[in-house]
């Protein structure tokens, strides 16, 4: 089985965040692989384990973003893609999608994981565009997959429970971050990535133009401050009536 | 000139620091008030391939270079393992070279793989009670007898002895001979069999998780082939390992360095005292500011002497600089940064008193300032050899 991981350089979570006067997210700061494409990377490598065939990681971003890639081929995958050019600096989403779709396209894999959202830009726009111009069927936000022959099933994470649904491979799955423990990297597993391949394709490699962009950001907001609860005293006596007067008054009873 | 680290370098530095975050600052703390062997860490750290670091690969070891040695410890550091989670690592990767370089073959394939595996615990008997810094006056004594040798003496602060199944024992096989004293001694790597060492904690400033000892050994057997490299001449091999050690120390010292000063940084930007953060004030944040571009200047030469070693290159004056500078910018990093705390500082709670506690011992161990510059004012200087 041939699966597709994509990957995806973010800035440090644990470092402070900021954004560019054009609101792009500044990059000018450690960056790593997003957290969230480590599950898709350890699900990719199980899979694998389990069916034998090949884990190939694409990620486009600046030629830093090599550094994403090396350490998912550390964790255990074959190879990489980097899909790395000027003009695709600050590209958004159906850019990004386009240019994944493209590399991803001549490889025609089974599978193709991706995280529901990235870490960064989160808009979780990616992988729903990649597979209509993969021309696959998605599932997404899984919490478990599996593979049997040409099938793929998915247990789909919902707010009540869990969906059991199915399609056709080849196939883009969407995974969570509940889905496995991603493995480290061992010295041993270090030392093989360094003969690993990582290609490196521009845009006039995969045949497509950097076009109009279909999305900007106007304007970023900081999400609106929780405003302060109401605190009830209870002496003992009033304390039930106040909180039955405001749970009314908010309509919740 | 390239200074960046390489790949394999940067991953294996990814990994440390991600690791450290399973091993917080709290669980360190905790280790060090009970005086427990960080196993946990270890047994991670053995998992992950560490401990295999710098044995061939031909016994399971990884072959890498005093450089990946390097980098790993600095990043042991850096995690806020302070000393407690270095020298765990250490006393797998450095007891052990002595054995890389001259243990006969039977020797190697005995415990080579075991070592690389993280399975041999070792401690490194040399020092004794009346030989410290002048190693030639030991006094532990093993002498031969009937296809056997039968072993005599005392060491002290030998490390890991609560736990280790060997121990790296530097003896004399010949009586001390002014006109060569440094002769006479033999290495063995000895079963640390209880029977015949009496092992007693000592009660110390600091790194309580790894225990350091008094041995005590009467009538311990060795066998022929548990002799490291030639009968006599122990010491020599020894000293091929003492200059990766101090490189290595250094860049330990300046790992505890960068952890003390994140956490400075940190609380002086948020402690506000007369109404503005005390980082606001010079005072505090140069001292700091000092510390940081200290432990740069440590951290550089400590890499070149790594890379001196790596490249087969004469090493021995960057080696002991890289020691020097490395445990004079740690120390000096945690003093500022507990300065920095004022009372709090002075709180177990903050963490920063553990690792001052900690790296005030890269000062003193494996060798001592001191003697680091009688060796650069003899090597370097050319002035008259005073030890
Ligand atoms: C305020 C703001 C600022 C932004 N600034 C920038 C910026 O400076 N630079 C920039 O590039 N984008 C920026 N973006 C995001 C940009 O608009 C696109 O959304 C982005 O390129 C991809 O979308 P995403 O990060 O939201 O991915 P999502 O759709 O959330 O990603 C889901 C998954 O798709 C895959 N994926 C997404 N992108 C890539 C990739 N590049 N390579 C490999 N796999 C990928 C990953 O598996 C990822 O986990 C910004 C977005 C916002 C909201
Ligand atoms: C926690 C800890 C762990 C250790 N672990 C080990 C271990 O695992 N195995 C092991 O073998 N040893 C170990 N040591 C021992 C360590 O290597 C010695 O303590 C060190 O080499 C110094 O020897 P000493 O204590 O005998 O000092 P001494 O030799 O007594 O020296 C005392 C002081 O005098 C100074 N001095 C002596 N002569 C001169 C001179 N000519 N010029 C200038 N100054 C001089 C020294 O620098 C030092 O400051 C450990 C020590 C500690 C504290």
């Amino acid at each position: 089985m041939k699966i597709v991981v994509t990957v995806k350089q973010v800035p440090d979570p644990n470092a402070t965040q900021g954004l560019e006067s054009d609101n792009t997210i500044a990059r000018d700061r450690e960056v790593v692989l997003d957290p969230g494409d480590e599950y898709g990377i350890e699900e990719g490598l199980v899979l694998k384990e389990a069916q034998g065939g090949e884990v190939i990681l694409v990620s486009m971003g600046p030629e830093r973003a090599r550094d994403a890639i090396r350490k998912g081929l550390s964790m255990g995958a074959d190879r990489g893609i980097l899909i790395t050019d000027e003009q695709l600096a600050g590209a958004d989403a159906l850019l990004t999608a386009k240019a994944l779709a493209a590399a991803i396209k001549a490889e025609s894999p089974d599978l193709v994981i991706c995280a529901t959202e990235s870490y960064d830009g989160s808009t979780g726009m990616v992988p729903p565009m990649l597979a209509e111009l993969l021309d696959m069927p998605q599932l997404t936000t899984a919490k478990q997959v599996e593979v049997s022959g040409s099938k793929v099933t998915i247990h789909r994470q919902t707010e009540d429970g869990y969906q059991v649904v199915e399609a056709e491979t080849p196939a883009l799955v969407t995974v969570t971050a509940g889905i496995a423990e991603p493995r480290y990297a061992s010295l041993k597993g270090i030392m093989a990535a360094r003969s690993k391949e990582v290609k490196q394709v521009g845009l006039s490699d995969l045949g497509i133009e950097k076009g109009e962009a279909a999305e900007t950001v106007l304007a970023v907001n900081d999400a609106e401050a929780r405003q302060a609860g109401e605190v009830v005293e209870d002496d003992g006596s009033v304390g039930v009536e106040k909180i039955m007067a405001v749970l009314q008054t908010a309509k919740v009873v | 000139m390239d200074f960046a680290l390489t790949d394999l370098q940067r991953s294996l530095r990814e990994e440390v620091l991600a690791l450290g975050k399973r091993f917080p600052l709290d669980w360190w703390a905790e280790r060090d008030r009970a005086g427990e062997y960080p196993w946990e860490f270890v047994r991670a750290c053995a998992e992950r391939g560490w401990l295999g670091l710098v044995v061939p690969e031909s016994y399971g070891g990884a072959g890498l270079g005093i450089s990946e040695a390097a980098v790993l410890l600095h990043a042991v550091g850096e995690t806020g393992a302070g000393l407690s989670g270095a020298s765990a690592v250490h006393f797998y990767v450095f007891p052990i070279t002595p054995v890389i370089r001259h243990g006969s073959e039977a020797l190697k394939q005995d415990v080579l793989p075991r070592a690389a595996q993280g399975e041999l615990l070792t401690a490194f008997g040399v020092t004794e009670p009346t030989a410290g810094t002048d190693t030639s006056r030991i006094e532990t004594r093993a002498e031969r007898q009937g296809g056997r040798w039968l072993i005599n003496g005392q060491k002290v602060w030998t490390t890991n002895a609560q736990n280790a199944a060997k121990i790296l024992l530097l003896t004399r096989t010949s009586p001390r001979d002014d006109a060569a004293p440094f002769e006479g001694m033999t290495l063995f790597l000895a079963d640390l069999d209880r029977d015949a060492c009496e092992v007693r904690r000592i009660e110390k400033l600091g790194r309580a998780a790894v225990d350091s000892n008094e041995v005590f050994i009467h009538d311990l057997v060795a066998t022929d082939e548990q002799v490291v490299g030639e009968v006599g001449r122990g010491f020599q091999h020894l000293l091929d390992g003492l200059n990766p050690e101090r490189i290595v120390i250094g860049m330990e010292a300046c790992g505890i360095g960068r952890a003390a000063l994140r956490l400075a940084s940190a609380y002086a930007r948020e402690r506000v005292v007369f109404d503005r953060p005390i980082g606001a004030n010079q005072a505090v944040a140069h001292p700091l500011a000092r510390a940081w571009a200290d432990l740069e200047a440590a951290e550089l030469v400590g890499m070149k002497a790594a890379w001196l070693y790596d490249q087969g290159r004469p090493c021995g004056l960057e080696a002991n600089t890289a020691k020097l500078l490395g445990a004079d910018a740690g120390f000096a990093a945690c003093d500022a940064a507990l300065q920095a705390h004022g009372g709090f500082g002075y709180a177990r709670e903050y963490h920063v008193e553990r690792l001052w506690r900690e790296v005030r011992l890269a000062r003193i161990a494996p060798i001592s300032q001191e003697m680091v510059l009688n060796f650069l004012a003899q090597r370097a200087l050319n002035l008259p050899r005073s030890y």
